[in-house]
């Protein structure tokens, strides 16, 4: 597995460089300046506790406590009005501070708004399912896991929903490699042929900008190719559709003996 | 017959060809390449406008076929994922030989821009490939050409010859 590191470094790499990168600020504002969102957010501290609230472009984000989850998004249906989970997922906060935040964004399309439900977890802990409240969660959930590792409790089919099943590693935390791990890189060779196949067919290319003129296994250039494998050669080669003794009962048109037409015979 | 006059040997000769059984069996194959109906990524759109009326597939003897059983011809259209490797394999071992692989656009070649981990490298570290399609995704008449290539390389070969071991197992 990669090591998480800063970003210090990066402008030493000749591919990617941040240097005018702006973090983008935005403002955010107090959940009392919208009406909507103020009862919504009074709506629901009456039950559960909340740890923070905003407004962000224009959206309510509430902080919760990971145990009032469900009950939070069953009170969001049955009495705010909140009748769409658009998107469930979630950040990983690992290398800072050890924590999943876990988002789900909710819409309204009685009141027009849309708002956010937060919470953080640990990287071990396992969250309960939202599916009783929400069907939209089913896949979102799989996906979750599929992506973070999260497990997810009270699920009916906790299966990856991307990934192969015999998938090692979590793709979408920031630790996993670009590339793949181990297994992930050699993960078609073993499915298909098995272990003792990678020695044969050899490791994956990965640099795209490598080009060997003379290997005749992976490249050719055009107007001098040769057959796979065979030595690399200058000479040109005949790059015509048809073969120049022709081949039986089709001839080879002659540009010579053609014609242009002026009207139709 | 007769009040017509055909002098043969002036007028185009006998009506008789001589030619091999290899020569008339590979002309035979190489005008009736029929591809599999498989299609992966975007590459399967402009594959699927090869085969419609203005490109016209249908001309070359290429008909899109439904089983691998009848087909000579995979087109790998597409980006080929990790997931989906053994597939695209147990098709290619599905079809009866003679079996050619045309491997269209930059994705099925190497990979193409989705250097990440699911996706195959390259298609040819699953099957044998026999040509190689440059683009992204490549125009029809890209297909048509690699196709016509691969005529002429089929009329090349020898229809009896022993089936040599491809790369790839």
């Amino acid at each position: 597995m990669r090591r998480y590191e800063d970003r210090k470094n990066v402008q030493a790499k000749a591919y990617y460089s941040d240097r005018f990168y702006k973090a983008p600020h935005i403002p955010r504002l107090d959940f009392k300046e919208d009406e909507v969102f103020a009862n919504d957010v009074e709506s629901i501290g009456s039950k559960f506790e909340i740890k923070k609230a905003y407004i962000e472009c224009e959206q309510l984000v509430v902080y919760i406590k990971p145990q009032d989850i469900v009950g939070v998004m069953r009170h969001l249906k049955e009495r705010l009005n909140y009748n769409f989970l658009s998107e469930l997922s979630a950040i990983d906060w690992l290398a800072k501070s050890g924590e999943f935040e876990i988002f789900y964004q909710m819409l309204s399309t009685k009141k027009r708004k849309r708002m956010r439900v937060k919470y953080f977890i640990k990287e071990k802990d396992a969250i309960p399912s939202v599916m009783e409240v929400y069907k939209s969660a089913d896949w979102a959930e799989r996906e979750m896991y599929d992506m973070f590792g999260i497990k997810i409790l009270n699920h009916h089919y906790m299966k990856r929903l991307l990934m192969p099943d015999d998938w090692h590693g979590y793709p979408l935390r920031k630790t996993y490699p670009l590339h793949g791990d181990e297994e992930a890189q050699w993960y078609e060779i073993d499915r298909i042929f098995g272990k003792e196949f990678r020695d044969v067919i050899g490791p994956e290319q990965r640099d795209s900008a490598k080009i060997v003129k003379t290997d005749t296994h992976n490249f050719s250039r055009i107007g001098h190719e040769v057959p796979f494998g065979a030595p690399y050669s200058e000479k040109p080669t005949q790059n015509d559709y048809q073969e120049e003794e022709g081949i039986p009962i089709v001839r080879k048109l002659s540009k010579k003996d053609s014609k242009i037409l002026k009207e139709r015979p | 017959m007769a009040q017509h006059k055909i002098n043969y040997l002036s007028e185009g000769g006998l009506p008789i060809a001589l030619t091999t059984v290899d020569k008339l069996v590979q002309w035979g194959r190489s005008n009736s390449l029929w591809p599999l109906t498989y299609g992966l990524a975007c590459c399967a759109i402009e594959m699927m406008a090869t085969g419609a009326s203005r490109y016209d597939f249908d001309r070359f003897g290429t008909i899109f076929r439904a089983s691998p059983r009848q087909s000579d011809v995979l087109i790998i259209a597409g980006t080929l994922t990790k997931k989906h490797a053994q597939f695209l394999r147990r098709l290619y071992d599905q079809m009866t030989e003679p079996k050619w692989v045309i491997s269209m656009g930059s994705c099925a070649n190497t990979g193409g821009m989705f250097n990440t981990y699911a996706t195959v490298q390259g298609a040819d570290r699953i099957i044998p490939v026999d040509i190689y399609l440059p683009g992204c995704a490549p125009r029809p008449e890209t297909l048509q050409y690699a196709l016509m290539l691969l005529q002429k390389q089929i009329r090349k070969e020898s229809a009896s010859r022993k089936l040599k071991p491809k790369r790839l197992v």
